[in-house]
Parts: structure tokens; C-alpha cells; sequence
């Protein structure tokens, strides 16, 4: 049986190339560690999509089972959990996450 | 109650017993820690993998009593 929560994730995951659960959103991110995950993106200037989980109380929960992963923010792209945002500036600084992105085509044109 | 820094020194060695554990209180008020954990046991591992290990010793009160822990995981290489 599936879960109706983790229905909806794999929904959204799905329906986005790069997806960021977070407290708040990209404009008023609610705690520090959303905002660098924000920050992180904005400044590869990858387009995202942003789900709040403070407006969702059933995402808040459900996202920590989903990926099994205990924080938010959480960064999937194309559907593959990649991390929270100290894995996200760990392979931002090693240039990993550019690599990512570049590899799964999502980079922007420059 | 949050958790302190003895209490997660403590319960990353039970789960890493080779792991240096590095502390520091990152606002001054015992609750928001940031923690660079070196161990062979990350070594080969991808970053997701080696969060999860440290995730799991702490027992599953990440994001709740320990509320706020930025980690940076160093996989020890055996000379």
C-alpha cells in the first residue's frame, strides 16, 4: 500500500526537474539553513521549484520518511535525493553540484 | 532539553568508535552546533551515506531535540 504522502512527493519530484523542500520560500526562507540552500541554487541560476513545508504539515513529516533523511531543507533532482544543504555546499565547493546539474542537462545557457 | 555537546561527542563515538568529533557552538547557546566528524568509516562512501551514519548515531533526534547540527563529514584514508 503507498503511502498517500509519499504519493504526493514522488508526484512533485516527478513533475519538476530540481525541487527544494524548505522552511519558507526562495524570497522569505524561514531558517538559515534553507536560505543558503537557496542561495546555493540561485547563484548556479538553476531554475527550481520550491515547496514550502511550513505551509504543509503532511510534506514536513512526510519528505523526512520519503528520503529518510531527518532535515529540511531537501534538494532532489530529477527525481534522485541529492542532500540537505551541507551536502549541497560540500559538492558546490568541490564543483560537484555544477557537475550535476550540467550533467543532467540542467544548466542554464550562458 | 537540547542536546549536548558531550551528548553527541558521545553517541557519534558509540556508533564511529575511530571518529574524531569536532564541536562548535555555532550561537553561543548550546542548541546550535555545527560538527566536522572525520572517520574511516566514511571512507568510499557517498556524502549521503556519510550523513546518514552520523544521522543514525544520533538516534533519530536530529530535527527534533537536536535541532540544529551542520555537518561536514571527512572520510579518514589509512596512510
Amino acid at each position: 500500500m503507498t503511502d498517500p504522502v509519499h504519493a504526493r512527493i514522488a508526484e512533485i519530484i516527478s513533475a519538476h526537474d530540481v525541487v527544494l523542500f524548505m522552511k519558507g520560500t526562495p524570497l522569505f526562507p524561514q531558517c538559515g539553513f534553507s536560505s543558503r540552500a537557496v542561495q546555493i541554487l540561485e547563484h548556479l541560476d538553476v531554475p527550481f521549484h520550491a515547496v514550502d513545508v511550513l505551509q504543509d504539515q503532511e510534506i514536513r513529516q512526510g519528505i523526512k520518511t520519503f528520503s529518510d533523511w531527518p532535515t529540511i531543507p531537501q534538494l532532489y533532482v530529477k527525481g534522485e535525493f541529492v542532500g540537505g544543504s551541507d551536502i549541497m555546499m560540500e559538492m558546490f565547493e568541490a564543483g560537484e553540484l555544477q557537475e550535476l546539474f550540467a550533467g543532467k542537462g540542467l544548466q542554464p545557457q550562458s | 532539553m537540547p542536546m549536548s555537546a558531550e551528548e553527541i561527542r558521545r553517541r557519534i563515538l558509540a556508533a564511529l568508535p575511530d571518529a574524531e568529533v569536532e564541536l562548535t557552538d555555532l550561537a553561543g547557546d548550546d542548541d546550535h552546533w555545527s560538527a566536522r566528524v572525520t572517520s574511516s568509516a566514511f571512507a568510499g562512501l557517498p556524502r549521503v551515506r556519510q550523513h546518514r551514519l552520523v544521522y543514525d548515531a544520533l538516534g533519530g533526534e536530529m530535527g527534533g531535540r537536536l535541532h540544529a547540527l551542520q555537518l561536514t563529514t571527512i572520510p579518514r584514508t589509512r596512510a
